[in-house]
Formats: structure tokens, C-alpha cells, sequence
């Protein structure tokens, strides 16, 4: 019949970018570019999840995710509910798959679900037939937070395919850079890792990646740099680095910008922690697209709704 | 007078240097002998072709827990687990609730292995008050009683002082120390081998040195002490490397591995089934390669089970929040003839050994063999028989085994203990 | 599904000369044709009103807005054609209130496609006027929906299929009927 472009989407998931094909994450990034144009118009939203129900399930705080998944949802006309789980290691209550089953029981059909356990979206995907999207599972992944960053980069320079990526920050413990990896060198990217020595996790150069401690070498050549937020608060050891000498050796200041190709491309997952990972003076800087991946989060979003919605099991 | 003669079986009994075709004839719970072509009128005949007819198995680390978490196994269901496994022997360790640290409480047990046991459970008494790793318990006492080793198994001895109080009772009341070789201090959180997949997956690692260092640890302590020592659940190069080393200076150290430890992989964890979590946990190809060699050279003297049974209910959650452990007396043997006969690391005769002989030795209950007056605990395997594993199948009463649907090969078809067929 | 052709109604000229007739409709119809506006539905319906501009600027001196509008979002599952549509983006980049919009389409067929046009088109602003204009009328409307200005009425039975080729997508210009093969 018609010659058109022909890809059906397939997974009711979307647990990771480990799992999706080069071929899958360009789909949903095409079917992103076509969202950001509703959340372009003035009215921003299309009945293509009309009649459908997304449910929040957070067991990790979160603002921002949490209000960028709602919006997205709410723009595709699905209705939407959040609930925040009183997270403790010690679990009184529900157990995941008996909450999953409940919620299941309510005819919701998709599962926004973040959680501290690695893991806990895919175990969650297996017990229920609604649709689980991944927004944050302990270290493992944060996929959609990798595709808008993703999204971002392209639009900004136009391709993937060869451009030299720099991650920066604690790898060891970030889900933002385990998915951003996958994603990236799926769609041919060079990623390189820099981090202190304690926060690069073993066998992290089987994915790909390039790896150094040093910054101004990590940077001096990329056309793109993400750096990842800091978690200052998360361990007291001695070797940890602090505060001041973190921004001092890793941090990305003006000065240290200055050294890298003129058009290079700055991201930040967010919140920043300014004057520790970057400056201000870089936050808000020309290089930064920080503001822009926030608002392509939502046509992110919104296609992941859409297609897990929609997938052809 | 119960006779039973098997015949037209092959008979492997390592302990006498047997292997051949050969009939069995069981007098009164024993042994009465072992020649070709019995006849025996009055006796009742269990037909063996095709099938090995070895000593029963024994297994020398499962966990029963009764008393205490009956919701998970007793003696009866463990035990039952263990006859459709091939086991006619089992020790049980002590961390149950309330830990088996006390004469009262290996009495007790003892009574309710007196009315349940389906087949032989002998009791592995704690190393240390509490499993605390502080005191240790009166060896003596513990002996007295009936146990046949102790251990602290989930937990490891710390103090080096306490564990040289405890080699030192272990060599004066002829007791075995079986230990669990784990620093705590470097394994931490972990839930599973650290390594690529473990970064992948975004899991905390267990590094392979907290057992192999802890190993080295423990095997110098034994040395100097002039002590016998057994290592629990071997699960790395680096320890088989220690032991090997070890074994060849003279040091009496002897060592057990699990099933598991040379048929699954760290990889197999990629799904965060938490059937694959368990501790030690699973390792890398190069491990599972060293346990291999371990076993086919004598460094590995023993395969047990570490059978260790927890409910659906505690397993069905996040991969970090799941309890560590797996059952496996009814895999044992299977996996056990897939993995190590089939692939020619161990002939027959030599898997029977550690998972016979050996581990019979070692606890000194005068199983293992099928000398002429010895009791005849024995095993028919039929080692051709397929067939699929399913959880319905299971005969533990709980259903955490990462095999649940695997093809299995090798299977005991008939289990005596005392000279009585245990029909289940 | 397999697909067995019939005829070919349009050929290049065939297409052309509709094309050069609807154009000249449009014109007349119009009071002011600054204020009209075409928009295509996507793919076919778009580049039928990119032609249509063009034949429009050659017979009024300049030429409309043309927008593309893609309808994915809003359809119902009876008006999808494959199995799993793709979501293209929809081009409108000028404002549509007060306008006076063509919407173009390659075939208008149930109409369900032209409903879902409607809504999208809504979402987007208060037009003064919507008209429609399609290449093709092969009949058996679902809906209350007509077109204003049409290429060809072309009957036909319900197992038939009518498919427009253009240039732009097919290669070449021709539309044809084509009976599903069983």
C-alpha cells in the first residue's frame, strides 16, 4: 500500500535504554519532535490518551519528574494520579508487586513508577499487564531523563552519531549516566567518563566509554558535556571529596569553559548544586541548554506515554 | 526379617573400590553383601537396570529451620525434600529461632527428628553463644548431645581470638568447625558478585576478596593452631587458589561447594530474579571454571547443598530487599551429573564421593559406603532420566529455586535409610 | 493484505487539470484571499496543497499560507489505516484565527478523517471559515461531511481501495483502484 515509514513499537515498558535498539530510541525521539509541537500551540493538548489512567507511583521524592510526567500525561488528555510511598528500609504495609496488583485492579493502564531499589520497575513490569515506565530506579536506570537529554543535544547540534560526550560527576552512583551511556553510544556517540577514581564503578568501560579523572581532559574536546548533579550528603567517608575541593578539581567554572570548543553543549540533569558541579556563571550561560531540557522533557514524555500506550504486544 | 536385594543395577561404592554391575542385598537395615547375581528367596527384589546403585547421599550444610520459621521448611518437608533429592543423611545448621547453641535446644529438635524426619538429620550445633561470634559454646556439651559439627553458618568469626578458642576446643573434642568465610567489613550492603553486571544492573557488589581473604584468614588461624578446619560454600577462584595452597603445605583444611556455584553465573542475576540472590553470592565464568577445576583436583572435597528455603512471600520483592538463599536438595544431584559427569570433570564414582563419602567422613556418622555390615542408607539414581523441574513438583515447602523449569538429567528414583524404602 | 489493481482513473494530466479546475474554484469563492489559508492533511493531503498554492499564485498573482497537519493524535481506532500509525509533527506556523482554511485531502472516503481534522484544527485556534477540498470522492460517507471542492467523484464498492501516487511520495503521479485480493 503507501510507502510509508514503517516501525511499530512493540515494548509495553519502558524500563531502560539498556533494552531498546538503536532503531527504538530514534523512533521515540521522532515521535518526541512531533509532540513538542502540541506543547507549542495554545492549546497544549491532543485526546490521544483520552479515557486512559497514569498513576505517579513515587517511592523516592520527587518534584520536578513527578510534575514533568503529570503535565506530559495531562497533555495527551489521560487522567492522572500521583501516590507517594512513605519509603523506610523497614517495610510495613504493601509489598511493590501487591501494590502493583491493586493498582492493576483499578484499570490503570500505565505505571509511572520511581523507586530507590534497582530493579524494582522491572520486577514490577513482570506482575502486571498495564504498561511500567521507569522514571528512576536506585543506580540502574532513568531513561527518560537520558532521552530528553538526548533530544536536547540533537536539536542543538543537529546529530549524535560521532559527537565526543563527556559525563561528568559520580558515576558510580547515577542512573542519569548509566542510561545516557547506553543511549549515546547506541546512537554512536563517544562517551567518556570522568569522575574521582572512587566513584568510577568497576567494569564501567565494557559499556563503551572512555574513562579519565581529569576534567579539563574530559572536557577539552567534547561538543557536549552533561554534568551530574553531586550528592554531597550521601557519604561521610574520608576519601569522599568535599565541597570546595570538589568545584576547585571537577567543577565546571567560566574559566574552565574557556578552554573548550566555543559551541560546546553544557547539560545538568538539575537541581544544580551552583558552585559545586558548575558555576552560575555556566548555569546560566550561553553554553547552557539546562532550561531547554526541562521543556523537552515533556515531549519526551509525552511520546513514551503515548507509545507504551499504544504498543502493539 | 526385611530383605531387599537390588539387582542388575550398577553398583559405584568409592569407598571399597567399587564399581561395576553388581546386587546388593540388605539384611535387617545392613549391608548384608555385595556380589554378582544374588540369590536371595524371600527377599523383596528392587529391580536397578540401568540405574547406579551408590551409598545415599549426604548432605552436610541445609538449613531446616525448625525450630522457628516453620513457615519456610521443618524437619519433615526438608527432609521429604531431601529423599526425592537422593539424600538419606542431612545436617542441619544451627540458625534457626532460637539458635541450636545449647544442649535443651539439640534435644528438643532431636525429639521432633525422632517423630517427622523422613530420612537421618544430624545436628550442626553453633559455634559460638548466639551466633554472636563473642563465646563459643561448650564443644563438649554440644558433642555429648549429638552434634556432629558446629558452625556460625550466616555469619563469620570475626575475632581472631574467638575463633582460636574455638579451634582449640574443635581439636580437643574431635569437633569440626564448618566455617562461613565472609568479611563483613568489605562485602557491606552488597547483594550480589561485584563486577560489570553488577554495574549494569546499578546493584552494591560483593567483593570476591570478602570471601577470599577471609578464607586465607581462617586457614592461617587453623594452621597455627594445628586444627582442622572445614570451609563452608566455596565460591571463588581466590579461595580455591588459598585452599589448594594450603592443602599442599599439609594444612588440614577441607572445603564444600554449592550447585549453584558451577551451573549459574553472576549474569544469571540480569533480571533481578531474586532467586539468583544468595550469599556468597553467584560469581564470574572465571570463578565458576576455578570451582570446577577445585572439584575435579581435590581441592573441593565436598558438594553441598546450602539448602536454604524462604517463602514467596519474603522473595517476591525488590532484588534488595529479598532474603539471600536458594533450596537445592532436590537439584543437587541433577545438576551435579549435568554439570560435572556429563562434562567429564568427575566420573561417577568421584561424584559420589563428594556427595557421599566425603561428607560422610568428615561428620563421622559411618555413612558413605556399602561395607559389608554397614547400614545400608542407599541411593538408586537413574542418570539418563530427563525430566522438567516444575514448582509444582517441589517438595520442600518453600519454592525459591532459580532451576523452577530447567530440563533437568540424573534423577534418585529410590531411596533406603536403614535398609527401608522411603516411598514419599 | 494483498491488493489486486483495477484501473487507473487519474493519470498526470488527468491530476493536473482537476488540480488547475479546484484552483480556480477556490479564487472565486473567495471574498479576499488574503485571508485563506490551505492546510493538507498528512502525507498526501499536505502535498495536494502545496500543488494547489502553487496552481492558486499562478492564477491570483500570489501565493496562500500552506500548513501540514498531522491528525495521528486525534484519530479514533476506526480511522486508522496502519497498524500502528506514526506521529508525525504537525507544520502550522502562521495563526489561524479569523482565516478562512482549505483543508485538503488526497481521498474523502468515511469522512472520519476529515472529523479528526476538525478537532485537531479547533485545539489550534477559531478559524472564520472551514472548506474542504479533496483530490478523490469515492462515496460511502459514515459521517454528515461533504466537500466543497472535489478533483473527482469516482463510485465504488466498499472492497475497492482507491490510492492516490504522487511524485513527491510515490514517484509518480496516477490514482488508481485496487481491489483487496483474497
Amino acid at each position: 500500500m503507501a510507502n510509508e515509514k514503517k516501525f511499530v513499537w512493540t515494548k509495553k515498558d519502558l524500563l531502560g535504554l539498556e533494552y531498546l535498539s538503536g532503531e527504538e530510541i530514534e523512533h521515540i525521539l521522532y515521535t518526541a519532535g512531533s509532540f513538542k509541537e502540541v506543547t507549542t500551540r495554545q492549546i497544549k493538548k491532543v485526546p490521544a490518551l483520552r479515557g486512559k489512567t497514569v498513576v505517579n507511583l513515587f517511592y523516592e521524592p520527587s518534584t520536578r519528574t513527578r510534575i514533568s510526567f503529570e503535565l506530559a500525561a495531562k497533555r495527551l488528555s489521560a487522567d492522572v494520579i500521583n501516590v507517594a510511598v512513605e519509603s523506610s528500609s523497614v517495610r510495613k504495609g504493601e509489598t511493590l508487586i501487591d501494590t502493583g496488583r491493586n493498582i492493576e485492579a483499578l484499570k490503570i493502564d500505565i505505571i509511572v513508577v520511581r523507586h530507590d531499589c534497582s530493579g524494582a520497575p522491572n520486577i514490577l513490569a513482570r506482575s502486571v499487564k498495564a504498561s511500567v515506565v521507569n522514571a528512576g530506579d536506585g543506580w540502574h536506570e532513568h531513561p527518560t531523563q537520558a532521552l530528553l537529554d538526548i533530544f536536547t543535544l540533537r536539536s542543538k547540534l543537529g546529530r549524535i552519531d560521532g559527537l565526543n560526550v563527556s559525563i561528568i560527576g559520580d558515576i558510580a552512583h547515577s542512573r542519569v549516566a548509566r542510561s545516557n551511556i547506553w543511549g549515546l553510544t547506541k546512537l554512536g556517540a563517544k562517551v567518556t567518563v570522568c569522575s574521582p577514581k572512587m566513584l568510577i564503578p568497576e567494569g564501567i568501560e565494557e559499556m563503551g566509554v572512555k574513562i579519565t579523572h581529569d576534567v579539563d581532559d574530559a572536557i577539552r574536546n567534547a561538543d557536549a558535556i552533561n554534568v551530574l548533579r553531586m550528592q554531597l550528603e550521601r557519604d561521610t567517608s574520608a576519601a569522599f571529596p568535599k565541597r570546595i575541593d570538589f568545584f576547585k578539581q571537577y567543577g565546571i567554572s567560566e574559566e574552565r569553559l574557556k578552554k573548550c570548543k566555543p559551541d560546546i553543549v553544557v547539560m545538568h540533569p538539575g537541581p544544580i548544586n551552583r558552585g559545586v558541579e558548575m558555576s552560575s556563571g555556566v548555569a546560566d550561560g550561553q553554553n547552557s541548554v539546562i532550561l531547554e531540557q526541562v521543556t523537552n522533557g515533556i515531549a519526551v514524555r509525552m511520546a513514551v506515554l503515548y507509545l507504551v500506550a499504544h504498543a502493539k504486544r | 526379617m526385611s530383605k531387599y536385594l537390588i539387582k542388575n543395577g550398577r553398583v559405584i561404592d568409592p569407598a571399597n573400590n567399587i564399581d561395576g554391575s553388581l546386587d546388593v542385598l540388605i539384611s535387617d537395615g545392613k549391608i548384608e553383601k555385595v556380589e554378582k547375581d544374588i540369590s536371595a528367596p524371600g527377599s523383596e527384589i528392587i529391580d536397578a537396570k540401568g540405574c547406579i546403585v551408590a551409598p545415599a547421599l549426604v548432605d552436610m550444610h541445609a538449613h531446616l529451620r525448625e525450630p522457628g520459621r516453620e513457615d519456610e521448611e521443618t524437619v519433615l518437608t526438608g527432609t521429604r525434600a531431601a529423599i526425592k533429592g537422593g539424600f538419606a543423611s542431612v545436617a542441619c545448621m544451627p540458625n534457626t529461632e532460637p539458635p541450636l547453641d545449647n544442649p535443651a535446644i539439640i534435644r528438643s529438635l532431636k525429639e521432633i527428628i525422632a517423630k517427622d524426619a523422613l530420612c537421618n538429620v544430624f545436628i550442626i550445633g553453633a559455634t559460638t553463644e548466639g551466633r554472636a561470634g563473642k563465646r563459643p559454646t561448650d564443644f563438649h556439651k554440644m558433642k555429648k548431645e549429638g552434634a556432629v559439627a558446629v558452625s556460625d553458618d550466616g555469619s563469620s568469626i570475626e575475632d581472631a581470638s574467638v575463633m582460636n578458642e574455638a579451634l582449640t576446643q574443635s581439636k580437643e573434642e574431635g569437633l569440626l568447625i564448618i566455617e562461613h568465610c565472609e568479611d563483613k567489613k568489605l562485602s557491606g550492603s552488597g547483594v550480589m558478585n561485584q563486577s560489570f553486571t553488577a554495574t549494569k544492573l546499578g546493584l552494591r557488589g560483593i567483593p570476591a576478596s570478602s570471601e577470599y581473604e577471609m578464607v586465607a584468614r581462617v586457614i592461617e588461624s587453623a594452621k597455627n593452631m594445628s586444627c582442622a578446619i572445614h570451609i563452608a560454600h566455596v565460591s571463588t577462584k581466590g579461595s580455591v587458589d588459598a585452599i589448594r595452597k594450603a592443602k599442599s603445605s599439609g594444612v588440614k583444611v577441607t572445603a564444600e561447594t554449592a550447585p549453584h556455584y558451577f551451573s549459574l553465573t553472576e549474569e544469571c542475576c540480569a533480571t533481578y530474579d531474586t532467586n539468583m540472590k544468595m550469599n556468597p553470592p553467584l560469581r564470574s565464568k572465571e570463578d565458576v571454571a576455578a570451582i570446577k577445576e577445585g572439584l575435579k583436583d581435590g581441592t573441593i572435597d565436598v558438594i553441598a547443598t546450602d539448602h536454604a528455603p524462604h517463602t514467596d512471600n519474603e522473595k517476591d520483592v525488590e532484588f534488595d530487599y529479598a532474603p539471600f538463599g536458594i533450596i537445592g536438595l532436590e537439584t543437587s544431584l541433577s545438576l551435579s551429573i549435568m554439570e560435572l559427569v556429563e562434562t567429564k570433570t568427575l566420573s561417577f564414582s568421584e561424584l559420589i564421593k563428594k556427595l557421599s563419602v566425603n561428607p560422610a567422613k568428615l561428620l563421622g556418622i559411618g555413612r558413605g559406603t556399602l561395607k559389608q555390615g554397614s547400614c545400608a542408607d542407599i541411593v538408586i539414581i537413574d542418570p539418563k532420566k530427563e525430566y522438567t523441574y516444575t514448582k509444582e513438583s517441589i517438595g520442600s515447602k518453600s519454592k525459591n529455586s532459580p532451576f523452577i523449569n530447567w530440563i533437568l538429567k540424573g534423577k534418585a528414583t529410590l531411596v533406603l535409610v536403614g535398609g527401608r524404602p522411603v516411598k514419599l | 493484505m494483498q491488493f489486486k489493481e483495477k484501473a487507473k482513473i487519474l493519470d498526470k494530466e488527468a491530476i493536473d487539470k482537476s488540480l488547475k479546475r479546484m484552483a480556480h474554484e477556490i479564487v472565486e469563492a473567495a471574498k479576499d484571499m488574503n485571508d485563506t489559508v490551505l492546510i493538507g492533511i498528512k502525507n498526501r493531503g499536505a502535498y495536494v496543497a502545496e500543488r494547489l498554492a502553487d496552481k492558486i499564485r499562478d492564477i491570483a498573482g500570489s501565493r496562500p499560507e500552506v500548513g501540514a497537519l498531522d491528525i495521528t493524535l486525534y484519530r479514533d481506532d476506526l480511522t486508522q489505516v496502519s497498524e500502528q500509525p506514526i506521529v508525525h509533527a504537525t507544520e502550522i506556523a502562521f495563526d489561524i484565527d479569523k482565516k478562512r482554511i482549505i483543508l485538503v485531502d488526497d481521498v474523502l472516503f468515511t469522512g472520519r478523517t476529515i472529523r479528526c481534522a476538525l478537532d485537531a484544527l479547533i485545539d489550534f485556534g477559531r478559524p472564520a471559515k472551514i472548506q474542504l477540498a479533496v483530490l478523490v470522492d469515492r462515496g460511502h460517507r459514515e459521517l454528515p461531511i461533504r466537500a466543497d471542492y472535489v478533483g473527482k467523484n469516482v463510485p465504488t464498492s466498499i472492497k475497492e481501495v482507491v490510492e492516490v501516487r504522487l511524485a513527491e511520495s510515490d514517484g509518480k503521479d496516477e490514482v488508481i483502484i485496487a481491489e483487496k485480493a483474497d
